[in-house]
């Protein structure tokens, strides 16, 4: 598809899709974020969308958003502000106006302000959303995308319905014009996607065309974008979602470990993705249960760990909750498990598809008895792949659960990943026990990590018993003794303890080693807590960054790199909580900056506390 | 081969003629058993050790799993593999084991608080499940460990101290509720019978599917003679119906005998020639409608039209065949792997759409 209109480059775009539940915007941002990736953008996507399947339509309520920042520099966040927002109804356009840039373009499907749509998004009679006036800071196109649609499908045979579902085709043809993306791997897509419904198919790659060619032929725009690749640093690439890596990381680990992998689960949400990705493996000598509650998810997973198994449970907050009891089982019987948190808004049912990291502390210190459990959060979607490998190593040879504190943000968010060839990645070495004819089997009897054996049913002579009442030391026989207790709290804490000498340094992601102020930050803010740093060192300040995936035990160097800044500011989804550790930790005045709005920070607001803090 | 083959087969090898003929004795565990003295659970313990060496099963293949109460602290006594876990969710936990690891023999350890009360949800999954699970129930209808509360068993109007003026509870019946499950074998038995407890135990490890076994047990300390209106001599005869497979459903030394009449069982007397045991209802515990009849032998006596008293059966109430959860499961496993190979780590870290950077 060649074009003859004049092409301006850009290194960065932020475009914000936005339409009702059902018009498809999930799925356009995601095409059109599989065709940047093959093009070679670096990018960050956000979605954003509404707990209810589908909402009551034209509302404010069902509005399902989709945003991208690609460029051809490196992109560490989906953007605080969009440059370019596509709304199809007058509901999208009023919840998302506040994203746009001023100057901002807005592509608006005319036929979604009708006054039914007006009604719906409860927009004041007499008031036209799309008046020139009140819309005189931004570039408005108006374009009766339905009534094309329609238009373009009406010899197609298909229902009105299925007609107007293709309207997000055309938005997408539209936005791959003016950004010229490549259509070969999307019209593949498409192919594989509704290579069973022919007459859909076709349907979707006309509308497809007939958006690029509106662009093309009509005039109505002036420009179109080029965004080269990015620079990035050699390798293969792929584009990633955190569940999907974190999903990635759990085979591998189970690749390099030579176990089979049981996940025990019920389905809640951020977190059932991971659910139906490992169902999807099963040739990996993988099984899922799909419990009856999120208590037999994780009860089924100890089961299956005591068997044998790389054994893990998925979930989001209000299910960790009810599981609560059984981690503090397998803490106390030492069995391996991987406990994944995909956090959202709390408390209770809370914001079930939006971002927050409030569930530190209920990692942390969320179970009776003194329960300690390793704590690891990934930075980034990709990184997930990484954090999910090393959960599991660090629970099948230290025999342990460890929890995974993912986020909906990372989850359902994506951005290019330098995946690893197989044989990149370590062994995970581990040896079920075996009997010794000449001693008697001491099932807590411990190596130099503090591990106890793994001693699996079928082993001969390896017969014994283990539960949730206090172990003997060594023997693991039930004792009430209370100098054994104490000393078994120890063992259990000085066990997760030393774990510390297993997990990398922290190191200083961007700055200097010393100097005025330092971000701490944790989990899923990295990309936006690091842009922010990025671009005040680059306006002269004295700020340094430096993000922690090992929330517990955290890494051996962190007490001493804290010291090293004359302030530390810790940045979080929450009211306040790493930094409550850090200060009781390490006794520094740590400073919070708190956001509880089931938003990612943007990097603007933490620029302007960073700087308020250089300024003080 | 992943690595819980490569241990079993290396484990396996090592005690190659290795035909130790096991006694009951090898199924003592060398801990201290810490029921009360005269607890019907030491029956039990007894019985599941005499019926162990005739299973034809390694001790090593097989687990014990128990939540909490005093019937959970079943598996430290048993010379095998045991769990015993948190309270309600040994179900749970054993059936995780047994997905994962079909080979295994296992055997979960629970009483009326634990897999009626905080266990049900867990109780009744796996029933419909279905996995090859030997399910013991110790029912004494009172909560033992923590010291004589009412438990979902415990007969109406109970005075416990959790319920001084008298427990406003309608109680589960165990073997309805199981049927109500789908259960795929249910059985009763008794403390107070070892011979009928070890056939029942017996045909519970045969059946293939959760075998599920309500024991009546009782509780001399806080629920004493909970049972003994079926246990003891004077009044068995008229209250406890032992069921056969083929035979009639008669009692009371053969002087009574149960009939069908339209949906309504009636208590016949054989004494006065009017009926004889034939013509009685022959037990057949593949028949389901009968079945959930027999399981419906309650003390309620509002089912019957005329106020009748039922008297309560022992034995095999039930049993079907239906396929197992974990095989199912697996066989998708070995097809994926039959139809694709072992899955390639490469190929899916690739995915579909990937460029390279140079």
């Amino acid at each position: 598809m060649e074009t003859s209109t004049n092409q301006i480059s850009l290194d960065e775009v932020t475009i914000r899709f936005a339409g009702d539940s059902g018009d498809g915007m999930q799925l356009t941002g995601t095409q059109f974020t599989n065709a940047t990736a093959l093009h070679g953008n670096d990018l960050s996507t956000f979605p954003d969308f509404p707990a209810e399947i589908r909402a009551p339509i034209g509302t404010v309520a069902g509005v399902s958003g989709f945003q991208i920042h690609f460029g051809s520099k490196a992109i560490y966040n989906p953007g605080d502000h969009c440059d370019v927002l596509v709304v199809m109804n007058a509901a999208a356009l009023k919840a998302n106006l506040a994203y746009l840039k001023k100057g901002g373009v807005i592509i608006a499907n005319i036929s979604g302000f009708d006054p039914k749509n007006l009604r719906l998004a409860k927009i004041a009679e007499g008031v036209n959303p799309l008046d020139p006036e009140t819309l005189s800071e931004y570039k408005v196109y108006e374009i009766d995308i339905s009534r094309i649609n329609k238009e373009c499908l009406k010899d197609s045979g298909l229902s009105t319905k299925e007609i107007d579902r293709s309207k997000n085709m055309f938005v997408l043809g539209l936005l791959f014009w003016m950004y010229n993306r490549p259509t070969e791997g999307t019209i593949r897509q498409i192919e594989l996607k509704f290579a069973k419904k022919p007459e859909i198919l076709k349907a979707n790659l006309s509308v497809f065309r007939a958006g690029w060619n509106y662009g093309e032929t009509t005039e109505v725009f002036e420009n179109q974008y080029v965004v080269e690749p990015a620079s990035m640093k050699p390798g293969n690439y792929r584009n990633i979602m955190g569940n999907n890596a974190l999903t990635l990381g759990v085979i591998a680990a189970s690749v390099k470990s030579k176990l089979p992998i049981f996940l025990g689960t019920y389905p809640i949400t951020p977190a059932s993705d991971i659910l139906h990705e490992l169902s999807k493996y099963k040739n990996f000598n993988i099984k899922t249960f799909q419990a009856e509650d999120e208590i037999a998810g994780i009860a089924a997973a100890i089961g299956a760990s005591y068997g044998g198994s790389l054994a893990l449970t998925t979930s989001s907050g209000p299910g960790i909750a009810l599981k609560t009891e059984a981690i503090g089982l397998a803490i106390m019987m030492e069995l391996p498990l991987v406990v994944i948190n995909i956090q959202r808004g709390g408390p209770s049912t809370g914001l079930p598809t939006k971002t927050e990291q409030a569930d530190l502390m209920q990692a942390y210190y969320g179970r009776n008895g003194e329960a300690p459990i390793p704590i690891f959060a990934p930075a980034t979607s990709s990184d997930c792949f990484n954090i999910a490998f090393e959960a599991c190593r660090i629970a099948l040879q230290h025999m342990t659960p460890v929890f995974i504190l993912s986020d909906a943000y990372l989850a359902n968010g994506s951005e290019p990943w330098r995946y690893p060839e197989s044989s990149d990645l370590p062994d995970i070495k581990i040896e079920f026990a075996k009997a010794n004819p000449d001693e008697a089997f001491m099932p807590y009897l411990r190596n130099e990590k503090l591990a106890r054996p793994w001693a699996i049913p079928g082993t001969k002579g390896l017969e014994h018993r283990i539960g949730g009442i206090e172990k003997e030391d060594i023997t693991g026989n039930i004792s009430y003794d209370p100098i054994n207790h104490e000393k078994m709290v120890k063992l259990r804490a000085e066990k997760v303890e030393r774990i510390s000498d297993y997990i990398p340094l922290q190191q200083i992601d961007t700055g200097k080693e010393t100097g005025k102020v330092l971000v701490l930050g944790w989990g899923g803010t990295y990309g936006i807590l690091k842009t922010a740093v990025l671009d005040l060192i680059k306006e002269g300040h004295d700020v340094s960054f430096s993000h922690l995936r090992f929330l517990n035990p955290f890494p051996k160097n962190l007490g001493a790199i804290l010291s090293n800044y004359d302030k530390v500011i810790i940045p979080e989804l929450n009211s306040g909580q790493l930094v409550k550790i850090i200060r009781d930790k390490y006794f520094i005045p740590a400073i919070p900056y708190n956001k509880v709005q089931g938003l990612p920070f943007t990097s603007i607001e933490i620029k302007n506390v960073i700087l308020q803090h250089l300024n003080d | 081969m992943n690595k819980i083959q490569e241990h079993l087969l290396h484990v396996a090898q090592q005690s190659v003629g290795d035909e130790t003929v096991l006694t009951s004795k090898d199924f003592v565990s060398d801990q201290e058993i810490r029921w009360c003295p005269g607890c019907g659970d030491y029956s039990i313990l007894k019985q599941v050790q005499t019926v162990m060496p005739q299973l034809g099963i390694k001790r090593e293949n097989m687990v014990f799993v128990s939540g909490i109460g005093c019937s959970s602290r079943f598996p430290y006594y048993m010379e095998t593999f045991g769990m015993h876990t948190i309270h309600g969710r040994a179900a749970a936990i054993a059936s995780g084991l047994k997905m994962s690891r079909p080979d295994l023999d296992i055997w979960m350890i629970s009483g009326d608080g634990d897999s009626l009360s905080i266990g049900g949800n867990h109780f009744i999954h796996l029933l419909r499940r279905n996995l090859n699970i030997n399910l013991l129930l110790f029912n004494n209808q009172i909560y033992g460990l923590t010291k004589g509360q009412y438990s979902p068993t415990s007969e109406q109007g109970k005075i416990t101290k959790s319920t001084p003026m008298g427990s406003p509870d309608f109680p589960f019946n165990p073997a309805a509720l199981a049927m109500g499950a789908d259960g795929t074998f249910i059985a009763r038995t008794l403390d107070r019978d070892p011979k009928h407890m070890q056939e029942v135990l017996l045909r519970a490890h045969k059946h293939k599917g959760t075998s599920f076994v309500e024991i009546y047990q009782n509780c001399n300390v806080f629920n004493d003679g909970a049972f003994f209106t079926f246990t003891e001599k004077e009044t068995k005869g008229n209250t406890a119906l032992f069921v056969e497979n083929g035979k009639p459903l008669v009692f009371s030394n053969g002087e009574k005998g149960i009939r069908l009449e339209g949906h309504q069982p009636k208590i016949v007397d054989l004494t006065t020639g009017e009926f004889s045991a034939s013509d009685c209802w022959i037990h057949d515990d593949k028949d389901f409608f009968k079945a959930s009849l027999l399981a419906r032998f309650f003390d309620d006596v509002t089912h019957t039209t005329d106020g009748t008293l039922l008297p309560r059966p022992f034995g095999v109430i039930y049993e079907t065949d239906r396929a197992c959860y974990e095989d199912t499961l697996q066989q998708q496993v070995d097809s994926q792997m039959e139809a694709k190979g072992f899955g390639d780590l490469d190929k899916i870290l690739k995915g579909n759409d990937h460029w390279e950077v140079k």
